[in-house]
Protein backbone atom coordinates (compact mmCIF):
# COMPACT_ATOMS: atom_id res chain seq x y z
CA UNK A 1 0.00 0.00 0.00
CA UNK A 2 2.68 2.43 1.03
CA UNK A 3 4.89 1.57 -1.89
CA UNK A 4 2.05 2.07 -4.34
CA UNK A 5 1.48 5.56 -3.02
CA UNK A 6 5.19 6.27 -3.34
CA UNK A 7 5.13 5.42 -7.05
CA UNK A 8 2.01 7.44 -7.84
CA UNK A 9 3.32 10.44 -5.96
CA UNK A 10 6.60 10.27 -7.87
CA UNK A 11 4.63 10.03 -11.09
CA UNK A 12 2.61 13.12 -10.18
CA UNK A 13 5.69 15.15 -9.38
CA UNK A 14 7.30 13.95 -12.60
CA UNK A 15 4.27 15.11 -14.62
CA UNK A 16 4.39 18.57 -13.05
CA UNK A 17 8.10 18.74 -13.81
CA UNK A 18 7.47 17.77 -17.44
CA UNK A 19 4.93 20.59 -17.60
CA UNK A 20 7.44 23.04 -16.12
CA UNK A 21 10.40 22.01 -18.25
CA UNK A 22 8.96 20.88 -21.60
CA UNK A 23 8.90 24.42 -23.06
CA UNK A 24 12.43 25.10 -21.86
CA UNK A 25 13.78 21.85 -23.29
CA UNK A 26 12.14 22.58 -26.63
CA UNK A 27 13.72 26.02 -26.63
CA UNK A 28 17.16 24.62 -25.83
CA UNK A 29 16.94 22.10 -28.65
CA UNK A 30 15.74 24.79 -31.06
CA UNK A 31 18.71 26.98 -30.14
CA UNK A 32 21.10 24.42 -31.67
CA UNK A 33 19.06 24.09 -34.86
CA UNK A 34 20.68 25.26 -38.08
CA UNK A 35 17.39 26.25 -39.70
CA UNK A 36 15.32 29.37 -39.13
CA UNK A 37 12.15 27.59 -38.09
CA UNK A 38 11.33 24.77 -35.73
CA UNK A 39 12.01 22.11 -38.40
CA UNK A 40 15.31 20.37 -37.57
CA UNK A 41 18.02 21.14 -40.14
CA UNK A 42 21.08 19.92 -38.25
CA UNK A 43 23.26 20.97 -35.34
CA UNK A 44 24.83 24.39 -35.36
CA UNK A 45 26.10 27.05 -32.99
CA UNK A 46 25.53 29.91 -35.38
CA UNK A 47 22.71 31.52 -33.35
CA UNK A 48 25.05 31.84 -30.39
CA UNK A 49 27.54 33.65 -32.60
CA UNK A 50 24.83 36.00 -33.87
CA UNK A 51 23.62 36.61 -30.35
CA UNK A 52 26.92 38.12 -29.27
CA UNK A 53 27.01 40.25 -32.43
CA UNK A 54 23.62 41.75 -31.55
CA UNK A 55 24.75 45.08 -30.03
CA UNK A 56 21.23 46.18 -29.02
CA UNK A 57 20.62 42.98 -27.10
CA UNK A 58 24.00 43.11 -25.35
CA UNK A 59 23.36 46.74 -24.38
CA UNK A 60 19.95 45.78 -23.03
CA UNK A 61 21.50 42.97 -21.00
CA UNK A 62 23.99 45.42 -19.51
CA UNK A 63 21.16 47.85 -18.66
CA UNK A 64 19.17 45.09 -16.98
CA UNK A 65 22.11 44.03 -14.83
CA UNK A 66 23.14 47.55 -13.84
CA UNK A 67 19.55 48.55 -13.01
CA UNK A 68 19.13 45.39 -10.94
CA UNK A 69 22.35 46.03 -8.99
CA UNK A 70 21.64 49.73 -8.37
CA UNK A 71 17.94 49.26 -7.61
CA UNK A 72 18.54 46.48 -5.10
CA UNK A 73 21.44 48.40 -3.52
CA UNK A 74 19.40 51.58 -2.94
CA UNK A 75 16.29 49.63 -1.93
CA UNK A 76 18.30 47.72 0.64
CA UNK A 77 19.58 50.92 2.27
CA UNK A 78 16.25 52.72 2.12
CA UNK A 79 14.32 49.63 3.21
CA UNK A 80 16.59 48.69 6.09
CA UNK A 81 16.52 52.23 7.50
CA UNK A 82 12.75 52.29 7.10
CA UNK A 83 12.34 48.90 8.80
CA UNK A 84 14.36 50.05 11.82
CA UNK A 85 12.27 53.21 12.04
CA UNK A 86 8.96 51.37 11.59
CA UNK A 87 9.96 48.92 14.31
CA UNK A 88 10.03 51.82 16.76
CA UNK A 89 6.45 52.82 16.03
CA UNK A 90 3.71 51.27 18.09
CA UNK A 91 0.13 50.21 17.49
CA UNK A 92 -2.01 51.95 14.92
CA UNK A 93 0.54 54.26 13.30
CA UNK A 94 2.81 51.27 12.75
CA UNK A 95 0.00 49.29 11.12
CA UNK A 96 -0.79 52.22 8.82
CA UNK A 97 2.83 52.66 7.70
CA UNK A 98 3.21 48.93 7.09
CA UNK A 99 0.01 48.74 5.06
CA UNK A 100 1.04 51.69 2.90
CA UNK A 101 4.44 50.07 2.51
CA UNK A 102 2.86 46.84 1.25
CA UNK A 103 0.88 48.73 -1.34
CA UNK A 104 3.31 48.24 -4.25
CA UNK A 105 3.35 44.50 -3.55
CA UNK A 106 -0.41 44.01 -3.66
CA UNK A 107 -1.29 46.50 -6.36
CA UNK A 108 -1.10 45.10 -9.90
CA UNK A 109 2.12 45.83 -11.81
CA UNK A 110 0.26 47.47 -14.63
CA UNK A 111 -1.38 50.00 -12.30
CA UNK A 112 2.00 50.87 -10.80
CA UNK A 113 3.55 51.20 -14.24
CA UNK A 114 0.77 53.41 -15.54
CA UNK A 115 0.68 55.59 -12.42
CA UNK A 116 4.44 56.15 -12.49
CA UNK A 117 4.23 57.01 -16.17
CA UNK A 118 1.64 59.69 -15.35
CA UNK A 119 3.91 61.09 -12.63
CA UNK A 120 7.02 61.11 -14.78
CA UNK A 121 5.35 62.74 -17.78
CA UNK A 122 3.86 65.36 -15.44
CA UNK A 123 7.20 66.07 -13.73
CA UNK A 124 9.01 65.84 -17.06
CA UNK A 125 6.88 68.67 -18.45
CA UNK A 126 7.73 70.88 -15.49
CA UNK A 127 11.42 70.08 -15.06
CA UNK A 128 12.11 69.35 -18.73
CA UNK A 129 13.42 65.79 -18.59
CA UNK A 130 12.51 62.65 -20.49
CA UNK A 131 11.90 59.15 -19.26
CA UNK A 132 14.88 56.84 -19.50
CA UNK A 133 17.46 55.13 -17.30
CA UNK A 134 16.73 57.34 -14.27
CA UNK A 135 12.97 56.88 -14.28
CA UNK A 136 13.31 53.11 -14.74
CA UNK A 137 15.74 52.99 -11.80
CA UNK A 138 13.35 54.97 -9.57
CA UNK A 139 10.44 52.71 -10.56
CA UNK A 140 12.42 49.57 -9.79
CA UNK A 141 13.41 50.94 -6.37
CA UNK A 142 9.68 51.59 -5.80
CA UNK A 143 8.67 47.96 -6.12
CA UNK A 144 11.84 46.59 -4.46
CA UNK A 145 11.87 48.53 -1.17
CA UNK A 146 8.73 46.85 0.26
CA UNK A 147 10.40 43.44 -0.09
CA UNK A 148 13.39 44.63 1.92
CA UNK A 149 11.12 46.07 4.62
CA UNK A 150 9.11 42.84 4.74
CA UNK A 151 12.27 40.75 5.17
CA UNK A 152 14.02 42.94 7.74
CA UNK A 153 11.15 43.68 10.15
CA UNK A 154 10.69 40.08 11.42
CA UNK A 155 14.44 39.92 12.16
CA UNK A 156 14.26 43.14 14.15
CA UNK A 157 11.32 41.83 16.13
CA UNK A 158 13.16 38.65 17.01
CA UNK A 159 16.28 40.56 18.06
CA UNK A 160 16.98 40.85 21.75
CA UNK A 161 16.64 44.57 22.47
CA UNK A 162 18.92 44.35 25.49
CA UNK A 163 21.92 43.54 23.28
CA UNK A 164 21.57 46.94 21.71
CA UNK A 165 21.11 48.59 25.11
CA UNK A 166 24.21 46.78 26.38
CA UNK A 167 26.23 48.18 23.48
CA UNK A 168 25.09 51.68 24.40
CA UNK A 169 25.95 51.10 28.08
CA UNK A 170 29.41 49.96 27.07
CA UNK A 171 30.01 53.30 25.42
CA UNK A 172 28.94 52.86 21.81
CA UNK A 173 27.09 55.70 20.18
CA UNK A 174 23.93 54.86 18.24
CA UNK A 175 25.76 54.40 14.95
CA UNK A 176 28.46 52.16 16.47
CA UNK A 177 25.83 50.10 18.22
CA UNK A 178 24.15 49.67 14.86
CA UNK A 179 27.11 48.45 12.85
CA UNK A 180 28.72 46.49 15.66
CA UNK A 181 25.62 44.77 17.02
CA UNK A 182 22.30 45.30 15.28
CA UNK A 183 23.50 44.63 11.76
CA UNK A 184 24.76 41.15 12.68
CA UNK A 185 21.33 40.24 13.97
CA UNK A 186 19.42 41.41 10.93
CA UNK A 187 21.85 40.63 8.12
CA UNK A 188 20.01 37.47 6.92
CA UNK A 189 16.87 39.58 6.43
CA UNK A 190 18.85 42.25 4.59
CA UNK A 191 20.44 39.65 2.30
CA UNK A 192 17.17 37.96 1.41
CA UNK A 193 15.58 41.39 0.82
CA UNK A 194 18.46 42.26 -1.50
CA UNK A 195 18.20 38.96 -3.41
CA UNK A 196 14.43 39.28 -3.80
CA UNK A 197 14.82 42.84 -5.09
CA UNK A 198 17.50 41.70 -7.50
CA UNK A 199 15.42 38.89 -8.99
CA UNK A 200 12.26 40.99 -9.28
CA UNK A 201 14.21 43.75 -10.97
CA UNK A 202 15.83 41.32 -13.43
CA UNK A 203 12.49 39.83 -14.38
CA UNK A 204 10.44 43.00 -14.61
CA UNK A 205 8.79 43.80 -17.89
CA UNK A 206 5.53 45.63 -17.20
CA UNK A 207 6.80 48.52 -15.07
CA UNK A 208 9.84 49.08 -17.28
CA UNK A 209 7.59 49.05 -20.33
CA UNK A 210 5.69 52.09 -19.05
CA UNK A 211 8.59 54.09 -17.63
CA UNK A 212 11.35 53.43 -20.16
CA UNK A 213 10.78 56.41 -22.44
CA UNK A 214 11.87 56.40 -26.06
CA UNK A 215 15.50 55.27 -25.93
CA UNK A 216 16.08 53.02 -22.94
CA UNK A 217 15.76 49.24 -23.33
CA UNK A 218 16.25 46.48 -20.82
CA UNK A 219 16.35 42.80 -21.66
CA UNK A 220 12.59 42.29 -21.30
CA UNK A 221 11.60 45.27 -23.40
CA UNK A 222 14.23 44.42 -26.01
CA UNK A 223 12.86 40.87 -26.27
CA UNK A 224 9.38 42.38 -26.54
CA UNK A 225 10.52 44.55 -29.43
CA UNK A 226 12.24 41.56 -31.08
CA UNK A 227 9.11 39.43 -30.80
CA UNK A 228 7.07 42.20 -32.36
CA UNK A 229 9.27 42.46 -35.43
CA UNK A 230 9.62 38.75 -36.11
CA UNK A 231 10.78 35.77 -34.13
CA UNK A 232 14.54 35.53 -34.47
CA UNK A 233 16.13 32.21 -33.47
CA UNK A 234 18.78 34.11 -31.49
CA UNK A 235 16.15 34.35 -28.75
CA UNK A 236 16.41 30.59 -28.25
CA UNK A 237 20.16 30.90 -27.78
CA UNK A 238 19.64 33.75 -25.33
CA UNK A 239 17.11 31.74 -23.31
CA UNK A 240 19.43 28.75 -23.21
CA UNK A 241 22.30 30.85 -21.87
CA UNK A 242 20.05 32.52 -19.29
CA UNK A 243 18.77 29.12 -18.22
CA UNK A 244 22.33 27.86 -17.80
CA UNK A 245 23.19 30.95 -15.73
CA UNK A 246 20.17 30.41 -13.47
CA UNK A 247 21.07 26.74 -12.96
CA UNK A 248 24.64 27.60 -12.03
CA UNK A 249 23.55 30.32 -9.56
CA UNK A 250 20.98 27.99 -7.98
CA UNK A 251 23.55 25.22 -7.58
CA UNK A 252 26.01 27.62 -5.96
CA UNK A 253 23.37 28.90 -3.52
CA UNK A 254 22.36 25.35 -2.72
CA UNK A 255 25.95 24.27 -2.10
CA UNK A 256 26.52 27.27 0.20
CA UNK A 257 23.34 26.48 2.15
CA UNK A 258 24.35 22.86 2.60
CA UNK A 259 27.82 23.80 3.80
CA UNK A 260 26.37 26.30 6.26
CA UNK A 261 23.97 23.71 7.57
CA UNK A 262 26.76 21.22 7.98
CA UNK A 263 28.85 23.78 9.84
CA UNK A 264 25.90 24.54 12.10
CA UNK A 265 25.39 20.85 12.76
CA UNK A 266 29.10 20.46 13.57
CA UNK A 267 29.19 23.33 16.05
CA UNK A 268 26.02 21.96 17.57
CA UNK A 269 27.55 18.55 18.23
CA UNK A 270 30.78 20.16 19.46
CA UNK A 271 29.06 22.33 22.05
CA UNK A 272 27.13 19.32 23.12
CA UNK B 1 18.14 53.04 16.96
CA UNK B 2 15.15 54.03 19.03
CA UNK B 3 14.52 56.90 16.69
CA UNK B 4 11.72 56.97 14.21
CA UNK B 5 13.53 59.50 12.02
CA UNK B 6 14.94 56.69 9.90
CA UNK B 7 11.47 56.21 8.45
CA UNK B 8 11.35 59.78 7.11
CA UNK B 9 13.18 59.18 3.78
CA UNK B 10 10.98 56.17 3.10
CA UNK B 11 7.78 58.03 3.97
CA UNK B 12 8.73 60.84 1.62
CA UNK B 13 9.64 58.28 -1.06
CA UNK B 14 6.32 56.47 -0.68
CA UNK B 15 4.45 59.75 -0.79
CA UNK B 16 6.10 60.96 -4.00
CA UNK B 17 6.45 57.70 -5.91
CA UNK B 18 3.50 55.63 -4.70
CA UNK B 19 0.71 57.71 -3.21
CA UNK B 20 0.85 60.74 -5.54
CA UNK B 21 0.91 58.57 -8.70
CA UNK B 22 -2.17 56.68 -7.48
CA UNK B 23 -3.95 59.96 -6.76
CA UNK B 24 -2.97 61.07 -10.26
CA UNK B 25 -4.70 58.00 -11.72
CA UNK B 26 -7.82 58.97 -9.79
CA UNK B 27 -7.66 62.57 -11.00
CA UNK B 28 -6.94 61.59 -14.62
CA UNK B 29 -9.86 59.17 -14.63
CA UNK B 30 -12.30 61.97 -13.79
CA UNK B 31 -11.05 64.59 -16.23
CA UNK B 32 -11.19 65.10 -19.98
CA UNK B 33 -8.30 66.05 -22.26
CA UNK B 34 -8.57 69.74 -21.29
CA UNK B 35 -8.58 68.96 -17.59
CA UNK B 36 -12.28 69.55 -16.81
CA UNK B 37 -14.21 67.28 -14.49
CA UNK B 38 -16.22 64.63 -16.32
CA UNK B 39 -17.46 61.05 -16.16
CA UNK B 40 -16.73 60.53 -19.84
CA UNK B 41 -13.68 58.23 -19.35
CA UNK B 42 -15.88 55.81 -17.42
CA UNK B 43 -18.50 55.86 -20.15
CA UNK B 44 -15.77 54.98 -22.66
CA UNK B 45 -14.35 52.36 -20.31
CA UNK B 46 -17.78 50.73 -20.14
CA UNK B 47 -17.30 49.55 -23.75
CA UNK B 48 -14.69 47.12 -22.45
CA UNK B 49 -16.88 45.57 -19.77
CA UNK B 50 -17.05 42.23 -21.62
CA UNK B 51 -13.24 42.16 -21.88
CA UNK B 52 -13.19 42.87 -18.17
CA UNK B 53 -15.52 39.99 -17.38
CA UNK B 54 -13.55 37.65 -19.63
CA UNK B 55 -10.28 38.61 -17.90
CA UNK B 56 -11.79 37.87 -14.51
CA UNK B 57 -13.08 34.50 -15.75
CA UNK B 58 -9.70 33.55 -17.26
CA UNK B 59 -7.98 34.59 -14.04
CA UNK B 60 -10.45 32.60 -11.91
CA UNK B 61 -10.06 29.45 -14.04
CA UNK B 62 -6.26 29.76 -14.00
CA UNK B 63 -6.28 30.24 -10.23
CA UNK B 64 -8.54 27.22 -9.75
CA UNK B 65 -6.34 25.00 -11.96
CA UNK B 66 -3.23 26.20 -10.12
CA UNK B 67 -4.84 25.29 -6.81
CA UNK B 68 -5.95 21.86 -8.01
CA UNK B 69 -2.46 21.09 -9.35
CA UNK B 70 -0.52 22.68 -6.52
CA UNK B 71 -2.36 21.35 -3.48
CA UNK B 72 -1.57 17.63 -3.98
CA UNK B 73 1.97 18.55 -5.00
CA UNK B 74 2.49 20.53 -1.78
CA UNK B 75 1.00 17.68 0.24
CA UNK B 76 3.20 15.06 -1.42
CA UNK B 77 6.22 17.30 -0.89
CA UNK B 78 5.73 17.36 2.87
CA UNK B 79 5.80 13.54 2.89
CA UNK B 80 9.22 13.38 1.23
CA UNK B 81 12.72 13.42 2.69
CA UNK B 82 13.98 16.93 3.54
CA UNK B 83 16.70 16.87 0.88
CA UNK B 84 14.31 15.76 -1.87
CA UNK B 85 11.86 18.44 -0.75
CA UNK B 86 14.50 21.06 -1.29
CA UNK B 87 15.42 19.70 -4.71
CA UNK B 88 11.81 19.73 -5.92
CA UNK B 89 11.23 23.26 -4.60
CA UNK B 90 14.40 24.39 -6.36
CA UNK B 91 13.29 22.74 -9.61
CA UNK B 92 10.00 24.63 -9.34
CA UNK B 93 11.79 27.94 -8.80
CA UNK B 94 14.27 27.68 -11.67
CA UNK B 95 11.80 28.44 -14.50
CA UNK B 96 10.54 31.41 -12.48
CA UNK B 97 13.98 32.94 -12.69
CA UNK B 98 13.94 32.97 -16.46
CA UNK B 99 12.58 36.03 -18.14
CA UNK B 100 8.77 36.40 -18.13
CA UNK B 101 8.64 36.98 -21.89
CA UNK B 102 10.92 34.06 -22.64
CA UNK B 103 8.67 31.69 -20.68
CA UNK B 104 5.67 32.74 -22.75
CA UNK B 105 7.73 32.59 -25.93
CA UNK B 106 8.74 29.02 -25.08
CA UNK B 107 5.07 28.07 -25.03
CA UNK B 108 4.60 29.76 -28.40
CA UNK B 109 7.26 27.46 -29.85
CA UNK B 110 5.87 24.37 -28.14
CA UNK B 111 2.27 24.95 -29.18
CA UNK B 112 2.74 26.38 -32.67
CA UNK B 113 1.43 24.74 -35.83
CA UNK B 114 3.88 21.99 -36.86
CA UNK B 115 5.57 22.54 -33.50
CA UNK B 116 6.67 19.71 -31.21
CA UNK B 117 3.26 19.09 -29.64
CA UNK B 118 1.46 19.22 -32.98
CA UNK B 119 3.98 16.82 -34.57
CA UNK B 120 3.85 14.39 -31.67
CA UNK B 121 0.06 14.27 -31.56
CA UNK B 122 -0.18 14.00 -35.35
CA UNK B 123 1.83 10.79 -35.14
CA UNK B 124 -0.90 9.45 -32.89
CA UNK B 125 -3.47 10.59 -35.41
CA UNK B 126 -4.71 13.57 -33.43
CA UNK B 127 -4.89 16.83 -35.32
CA UNK B 128 -5.76 20.21 -33.94
CA UNK B 129 -4.64 23.73 -33.24
CA UNK B 130 -3.16 24.34 -29.84
CA UNK B 131 -2.43 28.04 -30.01
CA UNK B 132 -4.65 31.03 -30.56
CA UNK B 133 -7.42 30.07 -28.18
CA UNK B 134 -8.49 30.69 -24.60
CA UNK B 135 -7.18 27.32 -23.44
CA UNK B 136 -3.66 28.26 -24.55
CA UNK B 137 -3.93 31.52 -22.59
CA UNK B 138 -4.95 29.57 -19.48
CA UNK B 139 -2.08 27.11 -19.95
CA UNK B 140 0.30 30.07 -20.19
CA UNK B 141 -1.13 31.63 -17.02
CA UNK B 142 -0.95 28.37 -15.08
CA UNK B 143 2.65 27.89 -16.18
CA UNK B 144 3.52 31.45 -15.23
CA UNK B 145 2.00 31.39 -11.75
CA UNK B 146 1.92 27.74 -10.56
CA UNK B 147 4.99 28.14 -8.30
CA UNK B 148 3.27 31.11 -6.60
CA UNK B 149 0.57 28.68 -5.50
CA UNK B 150 2.80 25.75 -4.57
CA UNK B 151 5.22 27.69 -2.38
CA UNK B 152 2.83 29.31 0.14
CA UNK B 153 0.69 26.16 0.45
CA UNK B 154 3.80 24.02 0.94
CA UNK B 155 5.29 26.43 3.50
CA UNK B 156 2.13 26.42 5.61
CA UNK B 157 1.68 22.64 5.32
CA UNK B 158 5.23 21.84 6.33
CA UNK B 159 4.73 23.87 9.51
CA UNK B 160 1.82 21.69 10.66
CA UNK B 161 2.82 19.98 13.89
CA UNK B 162 3.09 16.21 13.23
CA UNK B 163 1.89 15.73 16.81
CA UNK B 164 -1.55 16.97 15.79
CA UNK B 165 -1.77 14.35 13.06
CA UNK B 166 -0.63 11.60 15.43
CA UNK B 167 -3.14 12.78 18.02
CA UNK B 168 -5.94 12.59 15.47
CA UNK B 169 -4.83 9.07 14.50
CA UNK B 170 -4.68 8.01 18.15
CA UNK B 171 -8.20 9.27 18.56
CA UNK B 172 -9.29 6.93 15.78
CA UNK B 173 -9.29 9.17 12.72
CA UNK B 174 -8.65 7.45 9.38
CA UNK B 175 -6.55 8.95 6.60
CA UNK B 176 -9.52 10.79 5.12
CA UNK B 177 -10.60 12.43 8.33
CA UNK B 178 -7.03 13.31 9.31
CA UNK B 179 -6.86 15.16 6.02
CA UNK B 180 -10.31 16.75 6.22
CA UNK B 181 -10.24 17.70 9.87
CA UNK B 182 -6.57 18.52 10.50
CA UNK B 183 -4.50 19.14 7.38
CA UNK B 184 -7.03 20.97 5.23
CA UNK B 185 -8.20 23.48 7.87
CA UNK B 186 -4.63 24.21 8.92
CA UNK B 187 -3.49 24.80 5.35
CA UNK B 188 -6.15 27.42 4.62
CA UNK B 189 -3.84 30.42 5.24
CA UNK B 190 -1.49 29.01 2.59
CA UNK B 191 -4.36 28.54 0.15
CA UNK B 192 -5.49 32.12 0.72
CA UNK B 193 -2.09 33.64 0.07
CA UNK B 194 -1.56 31.34 -2.92
CA UNK B 195 -4.90 32.31 -4.44
CA UNK B 196 -4.08 35.99 -3.91
CA UNK B 197 -0.62 35.66 -5.41
CA UNK B 198 -1.99 33.92 -8.51
CA UNK B 199 -5.26 35.78 -9.04
CA UNK B 200 -4.01 39.37 -8.81
CA UNK B 201 -1.24 39.11 -11.41
CA UNK B 202 -3.20 36.83 -13.76
CA UNK B 203 -6.20 39.17 -13.78
CA UNK B 204 -4.06 42.18 -14.56
CA UNK B 205 -1.20 40.93 -16.71
CA UNK B 206 -0.84 41.52 -20.40
CA UNK B 207 1.02 39.93 -23.31
CA UNK B 208 0.15 36.33 -22.35
CA UNK B 209 -3.12 36.58 -24.23
CA UNK B 210 -1.51 38.54 -27.07
CA UNK B 211 1.02 35.79 -27.69
CA UNK B 212 -0.98 32.66 -26.92
CA UNK B 213 -4.59 33.71 -27.43
CA UNK B 214 -6.76 34.34 -30.46
CA UNK B 215 -8.07 37.69 -31.63
CA UNK B 216 -10.96 37.71 -29.15
CA UNK B 217 -8.81 36.68 -26.19
CA UNK B 218 -7.79 40.22 -25.30
CA UNK B 219 -7.46 40.81 -21.57
CA UNK B 220 -8.00 44.00 -19.64
CA UNK B 221 -4.26 44.51 -19.18
CA UNK B 222 -3.81 44.53 -22.96
CA UNK B 223 -6.60 47.10 -23.27
CA UNK B 224 -4.95 49.39 -20.71
CA UNK B 225 -1.62 49.04 -22.47
CA UNK B 226 -3.09 49.78 -25.88
CA UNK B 227 -5.30 52.66 -24.81
CA UNK B 228 -2.97 54.46 -22.44
CA UNK B 229 -0.60 55.73 -25.11
CA UNK B 230 -3.42 57.56 -26.93
CA UNK B 231 -6.12 58.21 -24.35
CA UNK B 232 -4.75 58.57 -20.83
CA UNK B 233 -8.12 59.39 -19.30
CA UNK B 234 -9.93 56.24 -20.39
CA UNK B 235 -6.84 54.18 -19.56
CA UNK B 236 -6.79 55.67 -16.08
CA UNK B 237 -10.52 54.98 -15.64
CA UNK B 238 -10.06 51.30 -16.55
CA UNK B 239 -7.04 51.04 -14.23
CA UNK B 240 -9.05 52.58 -11.42
CA UNK B 241 -11.93 50.13 -11.89
CA UNK B 242 -9.47 47.23 -11.98
CA UNK B 243 -7.78 48.46 -8.82
CA UNK B 244 -11.11 48.71 -7.00
CA UNK B 245 -11.99 45.17 -8.08
CA UNK B 246 -8.69 43.82 -6.86
CA UNK B 247 -9.00 45.58 -3.53
CA UNK B 248 -12.50 44.19 -3.04
CA UNK B 249 -11.05 40.76 -3.82
CA UNK B 250 -8.24 41.24 -1.29
CA UNK B 251 -10.71 42.36 1.38
CA UNK B 252 -12.86 39.28 0.74
CA UNK B 253 -9.80 37.03 0.95
CA UNK B 254 -8.87 38.81 4.17
CA UNK B 255 -12.23 37.91 5.68
CA UNK B 256 -11.49 34.23 5.12
CA UNK B 257 -8.20 34.18 6.91
CA UNK B 258 -6.04 36.10 9.31
CA UNK B 259 -4.19 39.12 8.00
CA UNK B 260 -0.71 37.73 8.23
CA UNK B 261 -1.34 35.17 5.51
CA UNK B 262 -2.03 37.87 2.94
CA UNK B 263 0.90 40.13 3.70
Amino acid sequence: MKKKRGISSKLYIALIMIFMYAPIVVMIIASFNKGNTIAWKGFSLKWYGELFKDKALMGALLNTLSIAVLASFFSTILGTAAAIGINNFKGKSRAIIQNVSNFPIISPDIVMGVSLMLLFTFLGNIFRFQMGYGTVLISHICFCVPFVVLNVIPRLRRMDQSVYDAALDLGCNEWQAFYKVVIHEIIPGIVSGFLMSFTYSLDDFIITHFTQGAKFQNLSTEIYAMLRRKIPPTINALSTLLFAAVIIIMLLINLRDRREEKMKADTYTNTK
Amino acid sequence: MKSRRLTIPYIIWMLVFTMIPIVMIGVTAFTDKKGNFTFEPFEKAFVYSNVFVKSLIIALISTAICLVLAYPLAYLLTKMRKSSQRTVVMLLMIPMWMNFLLRIYAWMILLQRNGPLDTALSLLGIHGTYIGNTAAVIVGMVYEYLPFMVLPVYTVMSKIDPGLIEAAQDLGAGNASVFGKVILPLSIPGIISGVTMVFVPSASTFLVSQYLGGTDDIMIGDVIDKIFWTDENTGAAISLVMMVFIFVFLVIMNLFGDEEAIA
